[in-house]
């Protein structure tokens, strides 16, 4: 270590650096305030979130996204275009026609809230908002049918068409509760999953007949 | 003075042991303290109200009802208090849909499946499916019946469901309202030997309601007979579970009171099921071939019936 002695740094290199430490991450500030950001950034972020969700309904694996950032956003863009493309149903009278836009808007939010106070009255552990999610989203299948129903019904109203229409909306029915399902019965204790799924299959199947039964003026 | 030997701690032999080394010794026996009220009950028990007992299961009458005041004890503001009606499981819902289908003679509904853990789940779904089951099997069996007719265009008769959901609904909570007010009157005047809560009328009203299901999907075939007779099938059905629950309820009551409130409740009960039947499903048309009538001027005029 004699020779360590002798080592001396000239004084014409400059030292340089930072003494504080490298943070890895931005610091905290950065990442919580999105005042500063472009608005266009606020909404591609919420839609990009939203479309994500919209993939994992359709393709239903057990992914934990759609649980754990809840967002009503789909649910509400869902429901009120279902309930937009099955308003001018046919009526002779005002009372006997198919359901109004409020009715089908009271169906799908009000159907959803009891079936998670249900299932959280039957002892579930999944919250409020998370269960509104997944059953708002699931929804998605009943609204691209009833997109196909009124594009069916476009081309004709006869027996093909009503065949084809109950094809779909069937099929897209068992793809909701399915959906939803697999979402929904991990967070029951096991031996009341069948109290849990009875009312969703309920709520699906009105869904479904609102979408078949409608007929165009 | 006690030695040191006596004061050490010493072992007893078990009491078969001792009582086989010593067999006049005096023994005493503890019974188990459910035997006593069944033996004394037995003894004292005119025959007739044999049957009572049966239906009470008074073996555990007074321990259930020790746990049901254990059971609802949190305040009623809070969840866990409505967390108890729902403290069932698939197995047990399924047993008493069954018990109200299958109605065993002599059984009791409330004793039998209830036992003091009256759910709201049942009841509450139930009639949700009830309400629906009867809308869409109306609107259905209305386009088969109208189905081929030039003029007839198909509703789909949406404000019907709010019509039923308002009917089955009051039926289902009032009527046990009522009839447990009237209930609760009646005990304040006669000692009854069996009384119901609230929830226990509810939930015995809400699981009677079962067969009305299957009924109102076989309401779809058109012909007047066959949806008649279904009518008095189920009635038959869920009628006997109401009779056999609260006849023992007012049977110590005046007579006339007894069979009045009785048939109250089964009168009540057939008026829901014709008014549904009259209300959602329109009457099938008689399928006459049309008759041709000539007419004194040569022309055929054609009559439909």
């Amino acid at each position: 270590f004699a020779g360590l002695a002798d080592v001396s740094i000239s004084e014409d290199i400059p030292v340089e650096g930072e003494i504080t430490v490298p943070v890895g991450s931005r610091s905290p500030d950065e990442d919580y305030s999105t005042l500063d950001e472009p608005v266009k950034d606020t909404i591609m972020r919420d839609l990009k979130a939203v479309g994500k969700k919209f993939v994992h309904v359709m393709y239903p694996k057990k992914s934990s996204a759609l649980l754990r950032d809840w967002d009503l956003w789909g649910p509400l863009v869902l429901c009120v275009s279902l309930a937009l493309m099955l308003q001018g149903g046919s009526a002779d009278s005002k009372d006997d026609g198919g359901p109004q836009f409020a009715e089908v808007f009271v169906i799908i939010w009000f159907g959803a809230v009891v079936i998670t106070i249900n299932s959280k009255l039957l002892g579930g552990t999944i919250s409020f908002f998370q269960s509104l999610c997944v059953l708002g989203y699931c929804v998605l299948p009943l609204t691209v049918a009833m997109l196909v129903c009124r594009l069916v019904l476009l081309a004709g109203s006869g027996t093909v068409s009503f065949i084809i229409r109950l094809i779909v909306v069937v099929a897209m029915f068992g793809w909701s509760t399915l959906a939803s399902t697999a979402f929904l019965a991990d967070s029951q204790p096991p031996n009341r999953k069948a109290l849990v799924v009875y009312p969703i299959f309920l709520f699906y199947f009105v869904i479904s007949w609102m979408i078949l039964t409608f007929t165009p003026q | 003075m006690a030695t040191v030997d006596d004061l050490k701690f010493q072992e007893f032999d078990d009491a078969a042991n001792l009582l086989a080394a010593n067999p006049d010794a005096t023994t005493i026996s503890i019974d188990e303290p459910g035997e006593i009220p069944k033996n004394r009950h037995s003894r004292l028990q005119e025959p007739g109200r044999e049957e009572d007992d049966e239906l009470l299961g008074t073996d555990d009458s007074d321990k259930t009802e020790l746990l049901a005041g254990q059971k609802k004890s949190a305040p009623f503001w809070t969840f866990e208090y409505y967390q108890t009606f729902f403290d069932v499981d698939t197995y047990q819902v399924l047993d008493r849909i069954k018990g109200s289908v299958f109605p065993v003679p002599g059984k009791n509904f409330v004793r039998l499946y209830i036992r003091s853990n009256p759910d709201l789940y049942g009841p509450f779904w139930i009639c949700a499916t009830l309400v629906f089951t009867i809308a869409v099997s109306g609107n259905l069996s209305n386009f088969f019946i109208h189905l081929g007719k030039p003029t007839y265009h198909y509703v789909p008769e949406f404000r019907k469901v709010s019509i039923a959901a308002t009917t089955i609904y009051a039926y289902a909570w009032l009527v046990p309202l009522a009839l447990w007010g009237f209930l609760m009157w009646r005990n304040s005047k006669v000692m009854n030997i069996v009384s119901y809560s609230f929830l226990e009328i509810v939930c015995v009203y809400g699981y009677s309601l079962f067969i009305y299901i299957p009924t109102a999907i076989l309401w779809i075939i058109p012909q007047k007979v066959v949806r008649w007779v279904l009518v008095m099938f189920s009635l038959c059905l869920s009628g006997s579970v109401l009779v056999m629950t609260f006849w023992p309820a007012v049977r110590d009551d005046n007579r006339r009171i007894a069979l009045a409130t009785v048939g109250t409740i089964v009168l009540l009960h057939a008026l829901l099921a014709v008014g549904c039947l009259a209300y959602f499903f329109d009457a099938p048309e008689l399928d006459f071939p049309a008759p041709i009538i000539p007419v004194h001027n040569g022309t055929a005029v054609i009559t439909k019936s």
